[in-house]
């Protein structure tokens, strides 16, 4: 009955691994061939040592139920020395079964340090700062904060670095994590399968703002992408409302100067994301709820919103000026 | 002065001067026990901050504090001196010496220990306690990004970790040059050959520490640039530094818990350990293989696929001897007597939970593989598998197995039960479920997560188990408490090794006359021979004694003392208090002790009474 009890938790492992976890963010839903590797990989030491596990569980379950002291009994056990030929055995059989994972792995860990490029493949510099992340794209000459727009079926070439403190790139669903590491530059690649949005997390412990560190990659078809691409470089549309046209001024008194848009602004040095396709994201500031309400809280304290961030509070913003904003920043856009 | 004021404050002098390497031992569990709870309690504001998303019981500069002081009071408050506990009591009885070699060196030790961890904890109450985590990562933990607390940290463990380099030498010389006549080595038992071990592991790795330490140190007080991208430093030495120390430290941490398994498992089930020789080699193996493995904690640093490929086979090879250990305690319990006492649960509870925690070790050495489970929620699992499934029930055993010997009486069993079902339902529970929270997408070391992303369920789950755990340390509390007036005899578990060999309350100078080891499991020997006592080396004497001192408080005053200065920029108090630990070693060194003599007719009596 213990022996039963034991291997439950096991079966439930198995059932959880047939899927579980929100889709697009688990690493147990692959939705890329770096991330079907891994999981192949894992489930293939799984197996192994799910054979470790059931031999060990079984010898010890039946030594506890055999050889347990029962009443009544004083007698000597045989003083036993130990077996030769027991010890060859479980040398033996551990090596093989440990060659039996190492090699697929020496393999994949190859086969994911391949950065070369390809003709499709596409080039994405990720830096990182505490808490946001900054994805250029040296080939089309632009920059985009917080979505990593990537087209579909394409092998991406990623380059991380840091800013200020180490961070690590990681997106489940893609691919495992590099890390982010200042002064030096890592490379890995990861490709979608489809489109979709997948969420990716900063993994090394990075400050206060650490488990809010979160980005999203998008993939999209190449063609979306091409119009991405272009759009993003700029000049950014001019906006679609008197408000909208009130909230532009604002943005460039207040916003302007750590904030790009369409590739006006910004200051690499210490400034924000940019935010020329502001109005597309998900989410705000990495994990808000993308909505007028949060954008104002946002936007006046961000301190108190995103502990450790380094926006400075916009509260002095009067009722009037911040609708114009919001209207403003709403509108921009560059897939529409 | 009433007379019993006066026995007080001469009760107190003795533990504060005392060389007994029982006393010390003593202390280094009180010590290690205490700090113990404080990081449990951490452990339960994290998994309470843990328990529901979003949640804001602890801020995210609380949270990062937490679990860095959670992190470094475990490892280098908790764990170590709790082994050194044990080892420091237990190794000596169980090699027949009348003490350690260096018994002077051995208070210094647990001194600075105690004072080390003392001065890292004070940092709560002194602007914020370190929060880069217990690797702390630079340039996190650098001055830019990180306040007083990471000095605390720096100077904390610095100090500490001079004690347990200071208590790793003592032992390796204790054990080579101490044993009976007639204990070689191959007859010694698996816990003193598995303290030797973690001894030599202790000599080798706590240097790299202390050098990451003082170049972070010079960097975060004096402005050097090891690590500063900006003036060509490299961040990534650190974590090498780091590692070189860090990995061996987890073997210096089980491998003790290995040997306290061997003992017993072979005590209670009357049978000798099963491959002896081969558990030593093994022993041995895991202690090289550990120096091999470092960089397998940083996969993800950008070392390059060879390096990776190597580091992750060698990961993968010590698999091979630590599964040897397992089937060598499975064959030492098939055919035995098995008894179902308190230790021997938890040794044999430790079989199938370090199991998984070793699977899991081999898992993550597949460095393909290892991309997405590093830095999850995965990690914090396994090692959890392994520091408390290994090192925390190997304590815990060792708790209740030497219990009788080290206070006298007998733990009460049915509440030992109690506690150790408890636990082991709470320490699965809590810990089982995280794998999937990591490979689901939680990060560790996150204050919080979002709602909305599947993981509140496992989170819940997970915090219920660390309650039921801590419920059952309350009762290990309750129990040491109402089994006090439970005397023990001398060797209540019929015993095999030498320490059963000494009566209980074991005498100041251990045994009235040195034993002869004639076999392994010296005493399991004799009463296999049908001799009532151990055949003896000496005929009854004096017996030599060292003196006790107070110096080796006063000089880890003085580096607590220098601390201060050094956080505060004060140099001048610095000054004062490493004068005062360089004035003790002065006086140390000229000052003759030629230390005293018990004489026979004391011993007479004690044996009379005996």
């Amino acid at each position: 009955m213990k022996q039963l009890g034991r291997l439950l938790p096991l079966s439930a492992l198995l059932l959880l691994l047939a899927g579980c976890g929100e889709v697009n963010l688990s690493a147990l839903d692959p939705q890329g061939p770096v991330a079907e590797m891994q999981l192949s990989l894992i489930k293939l030491s799984l197996y192994i040592m799910i054979i470790v596990i059931v031999v060990v569980f079984v010898i010890f379950a039946i030594a506890l139920i055999r050889f347990r002291e029962k009443p009544g009994d004083t007698h000597i056990p045989k003083q036993v020395e130990g077996s030769k030929t027991l010890e060859i055995i479980w040398t033996t059989i551990p090596v093989i079964l440990l060659l039996i994972l190492a090699i697929p792995n020496v393999m994949d860990t190859f086969t994911l340090a391949n950065v070369e490029a390809d003709e499709n493949s596409i080039t994405v510099n990720v830096t990182a700062h505490q808490f946001w992340w900054e994805f250029e794209y040296p080939d089309h000459d632009i920059v985009a904060g917080q979505d990593m727009y990537i087209p579909t079926n394409t092998k991406i070439l990623v380059n991380l670095e840091a800013s200020d403190v180490m961070h690590s790139f990681w997106v489940p669903a893609l691919a495992g994590k590099q890390d982010n590491v200042p002064g030096i530059t890592n490379e890995m690649w990861l490709e979608a399968s489809h489109p979709g949005v997948y969420k990716g997390k900063c993994t090394e412990l990075c400050g206060e703002g650490h488990w809010l560190m979160d980005f999203r990659v998008i993939s999209v078809e190449r063609d979306v992408f091409d119009k991405w691409a272009t759009n993003m470089i700029g000049p950014e549309q001019e906006p679609a409302s008197q408000l909208a046209e009130t909230g532009r001024e604002v943005f460039q008194a207040s916003c302007i100067g750590c904030h790009a848009v369409g590739g006006v602004g910004g200051n690499p040095a210490s400034g924000g994301p940019d935010l020329t396709n502001f109005g597309e994201r998900e989410v705000i500031a990495g994990f808000l709820e993308f909505n007028e309400e949060n954008l104002e809280k946002w936007l006046r304290y961000p301190a108190e919103t995103k502990p450790g961030n380094k926006m400075p509070p916009f509260n002095h913003l009067n009722e009037d000026d911040m609708k114009a904003l919001i209207e403003y920043m709403k509108g921009l856009k560059v897939l529409d | 002065m009433s007379n019993s004021q006066a026995l007080t404050k001469s009760a107190l002098w003795d533990w504060l001067t005392t060389v007994d390497h029982k006393k010390i031992g003593i202390m280094y569990l009180v010590a290690g026990a205490f700090f113990f709870a404080l990081g449990g309690l951490e452990a339960m504001l994290i998994r309470i901050q843990l328990m529901f998303p979003e949640s804001n019981f602890v801020s995210a500069q609380a949270f990062n504090e937490l679990i860095t002081m959670h992190g470094t009071t475990m490892i280098f408050l908790a764990a170590m001196p709790l082994l050194f506990g044990l080892m420091n009591f237990i190794v000596p009885l169980q090699i027949g010496a009348r003490d350690v070699a260096f018994p002077f060196l051995n208070s210094l030790g647990f001194w600075l220990f105690l004072s080390g961890g003392i001065l890292l904890n004070l940092s709560w109450f002194f602007g914020g306690a370190p929060d880069a985590g217990w690797t702390a990562y630079v340039p996190l933990s650098s001055a830019e990004y990180a306040s007083t607390g990471l000095d605390y940290y720096v100077l904390g463990l610095q100090i500490s970790g001079a004690g347990t380099l200071i208590g790793g030498i003592n032992f390796l010389v204790t054990i080579i040059t101490m044993r009976a006549p007639g204990m070689t080595m191959m007859k010694m038992p698996l816990f003193t050959w598995s303290s030797f071990v973690a001894s030599a592991l202790i000599l080798f790795a706590f240097p790299a520490l202390t050098v990451g330490l003082f170049l972070l140190m010079f960097e975060r007080l004096f402005g050097a640039n090891y690590f500063i991208v900006e003036a060509g430093g490299n961040v990534v030495i650190w974590q090498h530094l780091f590692w070189i120390f860090g990995h061996p430290e987890v073997y210096i941490l089980v491998l003790p818990a290995f040997g306290i398994f061997s003992e017993v498992l072979s005590t209670f089930s009357k049978k000798r350990l099963f491959g002896y020789s081969a558990m030593v080699f093994a022993t041995l193996i895991i202690g090289f293989l550990g120096f091999m493995v470092w960089a397998h904690h940083m996969f993800t640093v950008g070392m390059g696929p060879v390096a990776n490929a190597i580091f992750a086979v060698a990961t993968m090879a010590i698999a091979v001897p630590t599964g040897i250990k397992i089937f060598n305690w499975l064959l030492t319990i098939w055919g035995g007597r098995i008894k179902f006492t308190t230790a021997n649960l938890f040794a044999l509870g430790f079989i199938p939970s370090f199991v998984l925690g070793g699977v899991t070790g081999v898992m993550l050495a597949t460095s393909a593989a290892n991309y997405q489970f590093h830095d999850t929620y995965f990690v914090v699992a396994h090692f959890h598998y392994v520091i408390i499934g290994g090192v925390v029930f190997g304590l815990f055993a060792g708790t209740f197995y030497w219990w009788p010997k080290i206070f006298g009486y007998m733990l009460n069993e049915t509440l030992g039960k109690w506690f150790f079902w408890l636990f082991l339902f709470g320490f699965h529970l809590t810990f089982f479920v995280q794998h999937f929270l990591g490979l689901m997408g939680m990060p560790r070391r996150v204050a919080s997560y979002l709602d909305g992303q599947g993981l509140n369920d496992l989170n819940f789950i997970s915090t219920i188990g660390a309650f039921f755990m801590a419920v059952a340390f309350i009762l290990l509390l309750v129990n040491i408490f109402v089994s006090r007036n439970d005397k023990a005899v001398a060797d209540p578990w019929d015993g095999r090794t030498l320490e059963w060999a000494t009566p209980t309350p074991v005498p100041e100078y251990n045994f009235a006359q040195t034993p002869v080891a004639r076999e392994l499991d010296a005493l399991w020997y004799e009463k296999m021979q049908g001799n009532k006592k151990m055949p003896v080396a000496e005929p009854l004497g004096d017996i030599h004694m060292p003196n006790g001192s107070i110096l080796p408080v006063i000089m880890s005053i003085g580096l607590f003392i220098a601390s201060f200065g050094f956080i505060y920029h004060t140099y001048w108090i610095s000054v004062v208090g490493l004068g005062i630990t360089l004035g003790c070693m002065v006086v140390r060194s000229v000052k003759e002790d030629h230390g005293y003599h018990i004489p026979v007719e004391e011993i007479q009596q004690d044996k009379e009474v005996g």
